[in-house]
Formats: structure tokens, C-alpha cells, sequence
């Protein structure tokens, strides 16, 4: 009795998780699809693909890092260009820090593993929108967010690599993923300062765009948090 | 391509471990000692400042019409960033998005 009412709220996180999670099914999966699809183009082998998509799970990078091999990039601007785009998700695991510091170490490393944009959007506005969440929960909710997802990244890669070169361009399959993004960010912008914070971010990043992969990027994003975290600290002076 | 098997093996294994270590960065080091306020304020605006800096190039010049401006496409973003704002819904917004996307093709198509 006292486990079960224990258990309780942590499954009822992680199948709360697993609800908002898998949704997004419907978007990864055409995404990992054409990821096996072009990296086999490419020349890839069907190993390589899936070590791609398990070792590294994280998809705009795995395109970067393809997009520099098939330009015959040196080995260090390769890593250098995915991990920079990678870099955002330190700014990630940082923001998850008030939230999950508190729990264990294994499953700190097993949030850090399935860290990418979509359980991590969906569990940081869950922890801010439910502050009494416990950390077990939280920690519930997030693999619960990642359990839909994940093995479907694995299993359209495969099915990417095997069946990809029947799909047409008609389909559009590229612009899939800005349309997530931009359906993932548009809700989050609910005060003047996230509004300004987004405005800027278009803005920095579109003027850099001409530098080296994901460098602009991370400009436009120092500037753009920054601008977010100043509005904010102005709108409470002026409202006091 | 003109890589070894072995350095493509080098890149993939790298990357994982680059990318683990990255997303481990600040969970694992840190744990729960308190963060400065102002960290946290800036901390709070990453999703809103990351994705829109990483999504605008992608919209104005997107790669599969070889950073030609489409209307279509821009067309769709803009449907599902009114969606997405109006309805505070993710999924409504993809769905308005995917909806605009593949109805602007066929109507360009048609004509």
C-alpha cells in the first residue's frame, strides 16, 4: 500500500511524459528517415548511419557534420562545426540544473544522454508550469518525454537507409523540421522579454549567417538571453 | 567522401562523446549547488533564443530550393508561428504548418 501510493505520482509523471511525448512521433520520424536516406546517399554504411543517430542523437548536428563530409572538410572542422552546433544544449543542461541538480547521478547521465530539443522543451515548461513537481517526478516526466521518440529515431534511421531512395523531394520532408522549431517556440513566447529575446535571435542570426557553421548561432543566442534576462530586469524596476 | 572507415568511426565516436559531455556539462558538475539570480534570468530565455536564430536562415533561404526564397515555405512558417502563438498549442501549430506547407504545393502545383 504505502510503495504503491508511494509510485504514484512518479508514474503518473512519466506516463503524463509519454502522452505530451508522443506526438512528436509524427515530426522526428520523417526526420531520422531522411537522415538514413541522405547518409546513405552520401556513402555511409548502414552501421555508420545507426551509430550516427544512437551515439550521437542529435539531429541537426548528425546533418551538419554529413553536409561537411560530403564537402571532404578535415576531420577537426567536421567535429568542430556538430559540436558547435551542438553547443546550445550546454546552455540546456544548465537551465535543467534548479530542476534535476538535486537528483542522482546515473540519472542526471541518463537526462544528459536524451537531451534534445523535444523532452527537454516539453519537461522545462512543465517544470516551470508546476513548481510543486517533486524531483523524482521530474525525472519520471523527462524519460517519459523521451520514450516515444527515442527508439523511433533509431528505427526510421534504419528505415531511412533501407527503403530511402523511393521518397520523392515532393514531399517537402526538409522543411519539416523548421516547422517543429518554430511550433515548439511560438508557445513559449508569453512575456515582452521573451518577445524581445526571440527578436533578436532572428535578427543576430540572420546578419551572421555567412559565418562558419553554428558560430552565429551562438552569438545570436549569447545576445539574444542576454537581451531577454535585461528586459525582464527593466520591466520589474519600472514596476515597482 | 574520401574517408577511411576508421575515420569515420574517429568522427562518430567523438561526436557522441562531444555531444554526451556537452548535454552532461552543467547536470552533472554543478548538481544542485544554487545558481547566481542572474544566471537563472538568463537561463530562462535559452529555448526563445536559440531556435529562432537557428530556424530564420532555414526559412528565408531553405536548402531545398538552394536558398532561393520560397513563398511557400514562408507562407507555412508563418501559419504555424500565428497558430502557435495564438493557441499556446505545439501541436496545433505543426499541424497548421504541415497543413499550409503541403496545401500552398498543391495549389502552386496546380497552376
Amino acid at each position: 500500500m504505502t510503495t504503491s501510493t508511494m509510485k504514484t505520482p512518479a508514474t503518473s509523471a512519466y506516463w503524463a511524459g509519454l502522452r505530451d511525448g508522443a506526438p512528436f512521433i509524427l515530426v522526428a520520424a520523417p526526420f531520422a528517415m531522411v537522415f538514413g536516406v541522405v547518409a546513405t546517399d552520401a556513402g555511409l554504411t548502414l552501421a555508420q548511419v545507426m551509430g550516427f543517430s544512437v551515439l550521437v542523437i542529435a539531429g541537426a548536428s548528425q546533418f551538419a557534420a554529413l553536409q561537411m563530409m560530403v564537402e571532404n572538410a578535415s576531420i577537426a572542422f567536421v567535429l568542430l562545426a556538430a559540436l558547435a552546433v551542438n553547443l546550445r544544449m550546454a546552455m540546456y543542461s544548465a537551465s535543467l540544473v534548479p530542476h534535476l541538480g538535486a537528483a542522482p547521478l546515473w540519472q542526471r547521465a541518463c537526462v544528459a544522454y536524451l537531451n534534445f530539443d523535444q523532452p527537454y522543451l516539453l519537461s522545462i515548461s512543465r517544470y516551470e508550469a508546476r513548481p510543486a513537481m517533486t524531483v523524482p517526478e521530474r525525472f519520471a516526466y523527462f524519460i517519459g518525454a523521451a520514450t516515444p521518440i527515442t527508439p523511433l529515431w533509431f528505427l526510421m534511421t534504419y528505415v531511412g537507409v533501407v527503403a530511402g531512395k523511393s521518397i520523392s523531394d515532393a514531399w517537402a520532408l526538409d522543411f519539416i523540421m523548421p516547422i517543429m522549431f518554430l511550433a515548439l517556440v511560438a508557445p513559449m513566447v508569453k512575456s515582452l522579454a521573451h518577445a524581445a529575446a526571440a527578436a533578436v535571435s532572428v535578427s543576430v542570426g540572420l546578419l551572421l549567417v555567412g559565418l562558419p557553421s553554428g558560430t552565429g548561432l551562438l552569438i545570436a543566442a549569447g545576445a539574444a538571453m542576454l537581451t531577454g534576462a535585461l528586459v525582464e530586469v527593466w520591466l520589474e524596476k519600472r514596476a515597482q | 567522401m574520401n574517408y577511411s572507415a576508421a575515420e569515420i568511426w574517429t568522427i562518430i565516436g567523438v561526436m557522441g562523446i562531444g555531444t554526451f559531455l556537452i548535454r552532461f556539462s552543467f547536470l552533472g558538475l554543478i548538481g544542485d549547488r544554487p545558481m547566481p539570480q542572474f544566471v537563472l534570468r538568463l537561463l530562462r530565455y535559452t529555448p526563445v533564443a536559440v531556435l529562432p536564430a537557428m530556424v530564420a536562415p532555414l526559412v528565408l533561404w531553405p536548402t531545398a530550393t538552394d536558398g532561393q526564397f520560397d513563398p511557400v515555405r514562408m507562407l507555412a512558417a508563418m501559419a504555424t508561428v500565428a497558430v502557435g502563438l495564438w493557441s499556446r498549442n505545439v501541436l496545433w501549430a505543426i499541424f497548421a504548418g504541415a497543413l499550409t506547407l503541403y496545401a500552398a504545393m498543391g495549389i502552386t502545383a496546380v497552376l
